[in-house]
């Protein structure tokens, strides 16, 4: 099979077959999804065809589910064939918020060889259809704007039965706001109940909780109240007992948590999460509960709580260490769980490792603040600025080509008189990052003015070839 | 003998005033910077473990606050530990730090979105213990801020670092407000050491320590943190009148 050629799957029922799958070049060429297969071969000669395997395609989206539910969001489930549908609320801010968290999947995705669209909304129904109506790969809208959102949309986004849409199109229905601008009764006397709970679905008017995705090997545990329970001190008690639980339990398999989820069952029949995150697996239930209940404040417990369950989405093998072999020995602090807390509430936790490269914006890497310490540092020959602009800013300049510091600069519109300086320290471009920097050449000074402050500056170019540089001077650092 | 009778009854209010003030434990507990004369004029001998101690820049250190930043990571380089830099503007060169003592390792950055998650932050990482100093960058800290990082560090004993650094060099009127932090310091810069040779010599600070509990305040010469982030008394003859006196302490 080649990946230049279209390509179609094939669905079939009795001797009926028809297309229910192509791909880019397929639908270039004008085929469509429900097309007869014939009508497709004769359109198109070199054309692969698959036959449809809808179990395989189900288990594949589940698995796809899965993924999502360690990864995302603590309630994901399938929706309908073709999706997948999470409740991100208490999640996405550890991906940085909405947007990136959808943006973020959309390009995971694209790495496993997957197109995917992805939309945020309020309610599922309005999130459904966004995600395959609309050409944009991913889509959020904001809290409250829905039925600005779905009114344009035709009807079949409404997760409705086929005859029903034909026959809503017969009366010459075509978008939502058309038809939830009809008068309720007549339909349902003709519909049945399903179009109006699909509208109260789509604009959030009826709850639709998503029932979250479950395997047998995730540890869970789970307790009812028979009065419903609110106050912040009774739930973080239960949250404790849970966590003891949980950890007996992960304890009889060998594991450690690396995420866990806290959901919420309201009386009103709504749904709360709480994701708490691991560095390292971890069983320690002080270590848990303190995750957990750091963020009780953001659960509404509205008219109460009814049930609370602690699920181990990902759980790792514990591996068991002595901490200090002899007590002369000083023991390393394990700083994971300062690193757990302060990740949780979604500040970015990073160190800083050096790259071999003297392009000082690309002397060092972000890496994960838990990595393994390698010992490695900069080879600090030349003294480096404590600040690094993040771009360097052009500055005027008065100065003796080829080689000499600058004499007066002016940057930021203030001027100051060179008194001192060092250099040049020349570092050329890295031209098997970018063909561009085959020729590229910075000269850096380190220059002193008047009142003591020292700046990183530097020339592009060495001030004599023009293929090297513009010659133009730019300010890149402070110093102390 | 009622001269005795009177010294021993001040000593015994001293100490009850030091239990109050809840040093009696950390008496010993402090980090010398192994200059004399700055570890003379601190209470201690040095600067203080579990307390929470301010670093500002002077001129235009007040915005891009690169001197009073380098002055943090020398502190916190000779302290033993790992080292939680909290942050909103990420605009620190790591090299830098490096040249200061501070071993890419040892150090954790922690990138917040607002100024308010800094101190948060701050806070978490000072009551973690186990940490050798948690650094800051805050434009704001409010008394209460203030109070509640070093209660938070004099739980644990660990040295807290606030470098205020602000948006433009007016607001930085602000350092005058008072905060519970155990001492204050302005790190301005001053023209480097002359070398025999063209060329920027060691960098040199004048460091203002503005407000020390129970000490009184003074002015140092300084010359920069070294590869161990050591500093050093680095005074000139230059411009200033009074240098006389400090020719005889000279080091390094």
């Amino acid at each position: 099979m080649s990946v230049d050629q279209p390509l179609i799957v094939i669905s079939r029922s009795g001797s009926k077959r028809w297309i229910s799958a192509a791909d880019t070049a397929a639908r270039k060429l004008g085929l469509k999804v429900g097309m007869a297969a014939s009508k497709a071969q004769a359109m198109v000669s070199n054309l692969q065809m698959v036959d449809a395997d809808p179990i395989a395609d189900a288990a594949a989206v589940e698995r796809l589910a899965l993924w999502a539910l360690r990864q995302y969001s603590p309630v994901v489930a399938v929706d309908g064939t073709d999706g997948i549908v999470m409740d991100t609320e208490g999640a996405d801010h550890l991906q940085g918020g909405e947007e990136l968290l959808i943006s973020g999947m959309v390009n995971e995705l694209r790495g496993k060889g997957l197109t995917a669209r992805a939309a945020v909304a309020d309610t599922w129904g309005a999130a459904h259809a966004l995600a395959r109506l609309t050409t944009n790969e991913t889509t959020v809208v904001p809290r409250g704007d829905v039925a600005k959102a779905v009114t344009g949309l035709p009807i079949h986004c409404l997760r409705l039965a086929a005859d029903t849409i034909q026959a809503l199109r017969i009366l010459g229905m075509e978008t939502v706001g058309e038809l939830s601008a009809l008068p309720r009764a007549p339909v349902t006397l003709r519909f049945g109940p399903e179009v109006g709970r699909r509208l109260d679905h789509l604009f959030g008017r009826l709850a639709e909780p998503i029932e979250p995705l479950r395997t047998p090997d995730l540890v869970e545990v789970a307790r009812n109240f028979q009065e419903p329970i609110g106050a912040p001190d009774t739930i973080a008690k239960y949250v404790r007992q849970l966590v003891v639980q949980l950890t007996a339990k992960l304890e009889e398999r060998g594991l450690g948590v690396r995420r866990s989820d806290l959901v919420i069952f309201r009386v009103d029949n709504t749904r709360q999460c709480l994701r708490a995150g691991l560095a390292k697996p971890v069983r320690d239930p002080a270590r848990l509960t303190k995750l957990l209940c750091d963020r009780i404040e953001k659960i509404d417990p509205g008219f109460g709580i009814e049930r609370m369950v602690l699920v181990a989405v990902m759980a790792e093998p514990l591996e068991v260490k002595q901490v200090a072999s002899t007590l002369v020995e000083e023991a390393v602090v394990d700083v994971t769980p300062l690193v757990d807390i302060l990740g949780n509430r979604g500040q970015r936790l990073y160190r800083i490792t050096p790259v071999a490269s003297d392009v000082p914006e690309r002397s060092f890497r972000r890496i994960g603040p838990t990595a393994v310490e390698l010992g490695a540092d900069w080879a600090a020959r030349w003294p480096r600025p404590s600040r690094l602009l993040p771009y360097p800013e052009e500055i005027e300049t008065m100065a003796v080509l080829p080689d000499q510091p600058p004499v007066v600069i002016t940057w930021r519109g203030k001027r100051r008189r060179i008194v001192r300086a060092d250099g040049p320290e020349r570092i050329f471009g890295e031209w098997w990052l970018r063909p561009r920097e085959m020729q590229a050449v910075r000269d850096y000074f380190v220059v002193e003015d008047e009142q003591g402050e020292r700046l990183w500056v530097f020339r592009a170019g060495d001030g004599v070839d023009m293929k090297t540089g513009s010659h133009k001077w730019f300010l890149h650092g402070i110093f102390g | 003998m009622s001269h005795t009778h009177a010294s021993r009854v001040v000593e015994e209010l001293r100490d009850r005033i030091a239990h109050l003030e809840g040093s009696v434990s950390r008496k010993a507990l402090v980090l010398p910077f192994g200059v004399s004369d700055v570890d003379e004029r601190l209470p201690g001998g040095g600067l203080a473990y579990g307390a929470l101690h301010e670093i500002a820049g002077g001129g235009a250190g007040t915005v891009d606050g690169a001197a009073a930043a380098l002055f943090a990571a020398g502190i916190s380089a000779r302290a033993k530990g790992k080292v939680l830099w909290c942050l909103a503007r990420p605009d620190l060169f790591a090299p830098a730090l490096s040249q200061a003592g501070l071993h890419p390792d040892r150090v954790i950055y922690c990138e917040a979105g607002k100024e308010e998650d800094v101190l948060a932050s701050m806070e978490e990482g000072l009551s973690f213990g186990g940490l050798a100093a948690v650094v800051g960058e805050l434009v704001r800290l409010p008394m209460t801020a203030s109070r509640r990082l070093q209660l938070a560090a004099e739980k644990t004993g660990t040295l807290g670092l606030v470098v205020r650094r602000w948006r433009r060099q007016t607001e930085a009127s602000d350092y005058g407000q008072p905060t519970a932090s155990t001492t204050r310091w302005r790190i301005s810069v001053l023209p480097s050491q002359p070398l025999p040779v063209a060329g920027v010599g060691r960098a040199r600070w004048l460091a203002e320590l503005m407000r020390a509990k129970a000490g009184e305040c003074a002015e140092f010469e300084l010359g920069a943190c070294d590869a161990k982030g050591r500093i050093c008394l680095l005074p000139l003859s230059g411009n200033r009148s009074d240098t006389s006196a400090w020719r005889g302490s000279r080091v390094g």
